[in-house]
């Protein structure tokens, strides 16, 4: 198993036609994803990389029954479409869009409220299942199928993890981008439930960062509800407060967006914590042979 | 992004917001002659994007027009160093003269997007004129909170329970109560991520009126405001990341460390500095090189590092997967053909194209070090920076 998405996935790529959404749905093609269907206004009708084209997310899911959509949407009009998504009931809705005013989001997480859609993102890299799965812009080739399951705010941070384990030959369930801005539609502790339930994901490695207090809210599902082993790495320690590092939600402000604040309240929940960047797989591999 | 007091004081106004009468100033003779319109009592501050001005010398008080002449040249063209600056301070090049006010309260009020409720949240204290931080430290229950639903808006029985809460009198209340409708509408119209009053004041005449204001304005917002956009003072950033974003580098942060970091991703970005100093050096900067589709940000990258003095090598770690290790690889070919670099590179490369990124690298003429994983190349770079060979 894995969460999310897998090989019964028949994904919708909303801004398909434009330089980013085919670039990337052609990859995912390639990975073996489903893609049934692509949204451009205005472009209903034809065709791309194979795949129907229509002028909206209603019709696309009549017509096609897709029940995930990746979106590549410009920032301004991100919402819009996110928004169309959750209208037409699709239930997970991938965001990959950078730069969406918090606004806008806002009302987004407002009209959410009381629809069963899923939201991951925006500003990320999207999600994998290896070996069925692709859903988003990283390189298929360096994940494995297996049983750890990644939750990260940072993309490429979260390649450079998956590459260190799959190199350890220590493969993954499902590796989540949540995404680096301050109101992603999925939390840590909405994906760390995710893993806990999933029979086939046996750890777990969160990749935290500066900025808010996500992490401190995972720490305390992981004391309460996990019984699953949880790695964690917080980047940022040597980030100077006040700054944006990037990511719109990576600035320090207050305390609790420390990076050691984090990192102790990850460990007092009884998270193994990675000591730099470049030892999460080999923390895992320990992890993992303690607990075997 | 940030504008000065005067701005955010003149777009409270322009949204119905009490504030001192007062106009900015750019010379001494300026302040002179509105201290003069103003009569009476005047309060010069320096206009600076910092917090902490008077503790710093920043805001003065003068009793006549000369006066207020005189302690305007003793600010302006100066560079004013608070708690909240670098070192060497952020120069003073305009002043706000404003008429003096007698106050009798001080009060505190804000809007932010909260993260975790995901809405706009209202917050009013009785405790103004400090730092609001240390009011939730101190005394949490202080600090009264109301949530925004963005759907209905700001609501009059919100505007009470706050107002009643600061323990202002019922003919303040109605008052108070606009005046916070009219914040909320001016921080939805604008985008702000901040929009503070600290203090927001009641007179001895017990009107209620803004005697500081700090707006912050939400930079993925801007392209729908070009009337702020223009407002930002350059003059108060660090000029490498002036420079850095005029050459079309965005994400550029200057650090005090003395290795140039190119990097794509926030994250692995800020996990390359962690890295780094864990190697025992430190990073000049952070850089997210983001989606790279040609070259020209790499090339401009390394026109950031060369005019940097304090960079001694540069360290360049690329994880492709959006971002094409190919196209960064020639990046730092090109550069080195347009300029004379002698900066110690030492590179790193994974993920998408990178064996062309490889053999572009290779074939140039190019002198690097080239480093096989993550903490190798954190190392080779804090070693090459410190002029020792790898």
């Amino acid at each position: 198993m894995s969460i999310l998405i897998d090989k019964k996935t028949r994904l919708l790529v909303q801004g398909i036609t434009g330089g980013e959404g085919s670039f990337h749905t052609q990859r995912c093609i390639e990975y073996g994803t489903r893609v049934v269907a692509g949204v451009t206004p205005g472009k209903g009708g034809s065709e791309t990389l194979g795949v129907p084209v229509f002028n909206t997310v209603e019709t696309a899911v009549k017509k096609t029954g897709a029940n995930a959509s990746l979106i590549f949407v410009p920032a301004a009009f991100a919402a819009d479409a996110i928004l169309e998504a959750a209208d037409a009931g699709i239930p997970l809705v991938v965001c990959i869009t950078e730069g969406i005013p918090i606004l806008d989001m806002v009302m987004v997480h407002n009209y959410l409220k009381d629809k069963s859609t899923r939201l991951i993102g925006p500003n990320c890299p999207g999600l994998i299942s290896p070996g069925k799965c692709k859903a988003g812009l990283m390189a298929g080739e360096i994940h494995l199928p297996g049983n750890v399951g990644v939750v990260s705010r940072s993309g490429t941070l979260t390649y450079e993890t998956v590459a260190q384990l799959t190199g350890l030959g220590i493969g993954q369930s499902t590796c989540v981008g949540i995404g680096g801005d301050p109101l992603p539609g999925s939390t840590f502790v909405d994906i760390l439930e995710l893993f806990q339930k999933d029979k086939d994901t046996r750890s777990v490695v969160l990749i935290g960062e500066i900025g808010g207090t996500a992490e401190q809210e995972a720490a305390k599902f992981i004391k309460e509800k996990m019984t699953k082993p949880v790695v964690a790495f917080v980047a940022g320690a040597t980030a100077p407060p006040g700054r944006r590092m990037g990511h719109a939600g990576a600035i320090i402000s207050g305390s609790s967006g420390r990076a050691s604040e984090k990192i102790a309240a990850l460990a007092a929940a009884g998270a193994t914590i990675a000591p730099s960047p470049a030892e999460i797989g080999t923390t895992v591999k320990k992890v993992l042979e303690t607990n075997s | 992004m940030k504008i000065h007091e005067y701005q955010a004081k003149a777009l409270l106004s322009e949204f119905g917001i009490p504030v001192p009468k007062g106009a900015v100033a750019s010379t001494p003779a300026e302040a002179k002659s509105i201290a003069a319109e103003l009569t009476g009592k005047v309060a010069i501050k320096a206009q600076v994007y910092a917090g902490g001005r008077g503790k710093a010398g920043g805001i003065k008080v003068s009793n006549t027009p000369e006066e207020a002449e005189k302690l305007a040249g003793q600010i302006l063209g100066t560079r004013l160093v608070t708690r909240q600056t670098a070192p060497e301070g952020v120069p003073v090049s305009k002043v706000l003269v404003e008429k003096a006010v007698s106050v009798q309260r001080e009060l505190y009020l804000s809007i932010i997007v909260d993260n975790a409720s995901r809405m706009p949240a209202m917050m009013a204290s009785e405790a103004g004129g400090m730092d609001i931080e240390e009011v939730a430290r101190v005394s949490p229950e202080k600090i009264l909170k109301v949530y925004i639903d963005p759907a209905s808006g700001f609501q009059a029985f919100q505007g009470r329970k706050l107002a009643y809460g600061m323990n202002l009198s019922p003919t303040q209340v109605r008052p108070a109560t606009r005046l916070m409708t009219n914040l909320y509408q001016l921080f939805q119209a604008k985008d702000c991520s901040l929009a503070e009053i600290n203090p927001l004041v009641v007179t001895a005449d017990g009107e209620i009126l803004a005697l500081d204001a700090k707006l912050n304005f939400d930079d993925n917002a801007l392209f729908r405001h070009s009337d702020i956009e223009q407002l930002h003072d350059v003059e108060q950033e660090d000029p490498l990341e002036v420079k850095a974003n005029e050459l079309g580098v965005k994400n550029y942060i200057k650090m005090d460390g003395n290795i140039g970091c190119m990097v794509n991703g926030a994250g692995l970005a800020m996990a390359v500095m962690d890295l780094i100093t864990k190697a025992g050096g430190r990073p000049a900067n952070f850089l997210d090189i983001g989606t790279v589709n040609n070259t020209d940000r790499v090339v401009a990258a390394f026109k950031v590092f060369t005019t940097d003095p304090s960079v001694k090598a540069v360290l360049v770690n690329i994880f492709g997967g959006i971002a094409r290790v190919d196209v960064i690889a020639q990046g730092i070919v090109e550069a080195h053909q347009q300029m004379d670099i002698r900066l110690p590179l030492v590179v790193r490369l994974a993920g998408t194209n990178v064996d062309e990124g490889k053999r572009i690298l290779a074939q140039s003429k190019i002198r690097f070090i080239e480093a096989t994983n993550f903490y190798d190349a954190a190392r080779k770079a804090v070693a090459a920076a410190k002029g020792e060979r790898n």
